[in-house]
């Protein structure tokens, strides 16, 4: 009995079933590392599971510095879905933070330098905020799918941030933003003594702080119910006296102001990180659809599949070492998230198991032989696709 | 004059490979499937045309090579969306979840592959496909010049496409219960229509067509292919949205993107345009700010599939 109930515990279930995702997916990996090279395959897969666990703290400080903004635009995408939302808008709003920051960091000489950094970090929330209400509002008022207006808003961002560097930051030399004021840099607060490199700063507790933030605004105050309300159901939300236009708009402004936080803790690192003026969308906003993914859109989960990522990614950087190219870890960590659609197969699964088990202790009275066997079983399933599709509509 | 002809012939290579991937979109999502991955099958499609091209350039050229390239696109795509067909229709997953995956994996894939083999991540290929002048029809007047010159045989497969595009969905039975299974898919399971097999087609017509627009878009704009198709497919995700679902719509709005992408492209090559005193940042801005607003205007009553997105699960009421 007590297996059963470890496994009717829907958290553990889900846990398992993203062990298993990641398991395959790195099984694949292997497979493909062995085509391509068999004899450096092992000590090859062996670097990439051990990710940032090299090169002593130095390591982990790496991995945290890949984590930071993928974990903020992931807790963007994140937000936007529990609210039923697809934000693939994060490339633009984090690009929109992160220049606003680094204007900030460069131009505002007048703000004392205690807080220089502070206001630079809450002009790129407001800048990813104001990117990210558009296509809210026009969601809310116009009707307008907010797929196709993140898309555009993405690339007029791209090319907005392009010209305002040009017009106004530009290291011409190099083709790219000049370096922030020493002010606007994150303060290190002996982290970077403690790792051993300068790539750390107090960037991690912000984000853990937006971490704690969202989980409570989602899981404790009503106007996170409200939010989730109307991504489940948006008539009965409306039935039920919740304003689903502004709902709709702030979800997203709230979303747009976590990508474009995540732009500023990046180019405010002090890591020698510039935007450069090239006509590419930001890739971390595209990694904050994964990392949501894969922390199945919940806060922690989210906090936690982005310090996977970027281990695996410091691992990727690192067996270059073998001449193995490291876009396998794109590949591994993409067959991780389809694997990830393997999870309701397998809870159904496991479902069945616990069914069958209370079944042997209460069935016997029941005299099961009555029901037809291909009823029950039919029965059984559209109880848990029940189950699962509540909780799909959850998210 | 030769402006305009400029200008048309330019709006070709930019507004086919969007018609090619939106209708392919329109296939998927006229299903009930929502489609995302379109830009991951565009790099594939892309990569094995492209591949293909590259491997067989020396014993083969002109025509006959593009056409053979442009079946293994169409192959390789539409095994590629096997697996998006796959987590959506059997494993009912969250549409989004394999679209991401499939997205993610393709470039990475791309890379991976040619840096392997050849140690660079660019495929190059020659260009031997262009067509100066399609003989006769190349001298019609006005015409002539617009369709006929300076072009790609694929342009004429793309329209090619819509038309048969248009005619399938519209005039068919296949096309028939495919929109039924798109808007109610218990009606149409009630019916003896197989929701599942009529997805699994959506699926992997839309795979067919995103991979012979990936080797659509690179083929007349480079001469190489760098594991990216500039994110055209999310690109045509928009067009398709923004055509409501409907070919002729989705023709007009590949072909109003077209247009706007020719002109931020090629705003220097116009006497008027290149004078003014404007950042060249802002003439790439204006398709999509045009698009925006356009959108802005006509989307009140959205003409989205109404079962788009949602499992069919045949037991659910």
């Amino acid at each position: 009995m007590r297996r059963t109930r470890l496994l009717q515990y829907e958290g553990f279930t889900s846990f398992l079933s993203s062990l298993m995702a990641i398991v395959a997916g790195l099984l694949v990996g292997l497979i493909i590392l062995l085509i391509s090279n068999s004899e450096d395959a092992f000590p090859a897969f062996l670097t990439i599971l051990k990710g940032g666990f090299v090169d002593g703290s130095r390591g982990l400080a790496q991995v945290i510095y890949f984590a930071i903004p993928i974990i903020m635009t992931g807790l963007s995408v994140g937000f936007a879905f529990k609210t039923g939302l697809f934000n693939i808008g994060t490339p633009g709003q984090f690009t929109l933070g992160a220049f606003v920051a680094i204007y900030i960091g460069i131009k505002w000489t007048f703000v004392p330098p205690e807080i220089h950094w502070l206001v630079a970090l809450l002009g790129a929330m407001v800048a990813g905020a104001v990117w990210g209400s558009g296509p809210g509002i026009l969601k809310a008022f116009f009707n307008v799918n907010e797929v196709i207006t993140s898309i555009m808003m993405n690339y007029i961002g791209m090319y907005l941030v392009n010209m305002s560097i040009v017009k106004t930051v530009y290291d011409s030399l190099k083709n790219q933003t000049k370096p922030v004021l020493k002010s606007a840099v994150l303060p290190k607060a002996g982290m970077d003594k403690l790792f051993n490199t300068s790539n750390v700063s107090i960037g991690i507790f912000i984000v853990i702080l937006a971490v704690i933030v969202i989980y409570i605004i989602l899981q404790k105050t009503t106007f996170g119910y409200e939010l989730k309300a109307c991504g489940s159901n948006k008539d009965a939300s409306k039935y039920a006296g919740i304003n689903e236009k502004r709902s709709i708009v702030l979800s997203m402004v709230i979303a747009g102001a976590l990508s474009g936080l995540g732009g500023g803790l990046l180019y405010l690192s002090g890591s020698g990180k510039y935007i450069h003026v090239l006509d590419v969308l930001a890739p971390e906003g595209f990694s904050g659809i994964s990392v949501s993914l894969l922390g199945m859109s919940h806060p922690i989960g989210i906090f936690l599949a982005g310090l996977f990522i970027a281990h695996l990614e410091v691992g990727g950087f690192n067996i270059q070492l073998y001449n193995f190219v490291p876009e396998v870890i794109d590949m591994i960590i993409a067959v991780i998230i389809y694997c990830g659609a393997f999870a309701l197969l397998f809870k159904q699964i496991i479902s069945k198991f616990i069914i069958h088990d209370t079944d042997e202790d209460i069935g016997k009275s029941v005299q099961a032989a009555d029901i037809p066997a291909s009823y029950e079983s039919s029965v059984v399933n559209a109880e848990t696709e029940e189950k699962t599709e509540q909780r799909e509509d959850k998210k | 004059m030769s402006t305009v002809y400029f200008l048309a012939q330019q709006t070709m290579y930019f507004a086919i490979p969007l018609l090619i991937v939106a209708l392919g979109g329109m296939f998927s999502e006229r299903s009930g499937i929502v489609n995302i991955a379109l830009e991951g099958i565009m790099v594939v499609g892309a990569f094995f045309g492209i591949g293909f091209i590259h491997i067989f350039q020396d014993s083969m050229s002109g025509q006959s090579l593009l056409l053979l390239a442009v079946l293994v696109s169409a192959l390789t795509g539409a095994i590629f969306s096997l697996f998006h067909a796959f987590a959506s229709i059997n494993l009912k997953a969250n549409q989004v979840i394999s679209g991401t995956a499939l997205n993610m994996f393709a470039p990475a894939f791309a890379i991976y592959t040619a840096r392997m083999i050849q140690g660079v991540q660019q495929v190059q290929f020659m260009d031997t496909f262009y067509i100066r002048s399609v003989p006769i029809l190349g001298d019609i007047p006005i015409l002539g010049p617009i369709m006929f010159k300076n072009a790609y045989i694929t342009t004429y497969i793309g329209l090619l496409i819509a038309l048969i595009a248009w005619f399938i969905i519209n005039h068919t039975r296949f096309g028939l219960r495919l929109r039924a299974c798109g808007e109610h898919p218990q009606a149409a399971d009630s019916v003896g229509i197989n929701v599942y097999h009529i997805r699994y087609a959506g699926v992997i017509i839309s795979g067919i067509l995103a991979g012979i627009g990936g080797l659509t878009f690179v083929v007349p704009t480079s001469t190489n292919f760098n594991a990216t198709v500039a994110g055209y497919g999310f690109l045509a995700l928009a067009v398709l949205i923004f055509g409501q679902w409907r070919t002729k719509k989705i023709f007009v709005a590949a072909f109003f993107f077209g247009i706007m992408k020719t002109f931020a492209s090629a705003y220097s090559g116009i006497p008027f345009l290149k004078g003014l005193p404007i950042s060249n940042e802002v003439y790439k801005m204006i398709p999509y700010i045009a698009t925006l607003i356009v959108l802005t205007f006509s989307s009140k009553k959205s003409q989205a599939p109404r079962a788009e997105g949602i499992p069919y699960d045949k037991g659910s009421r």
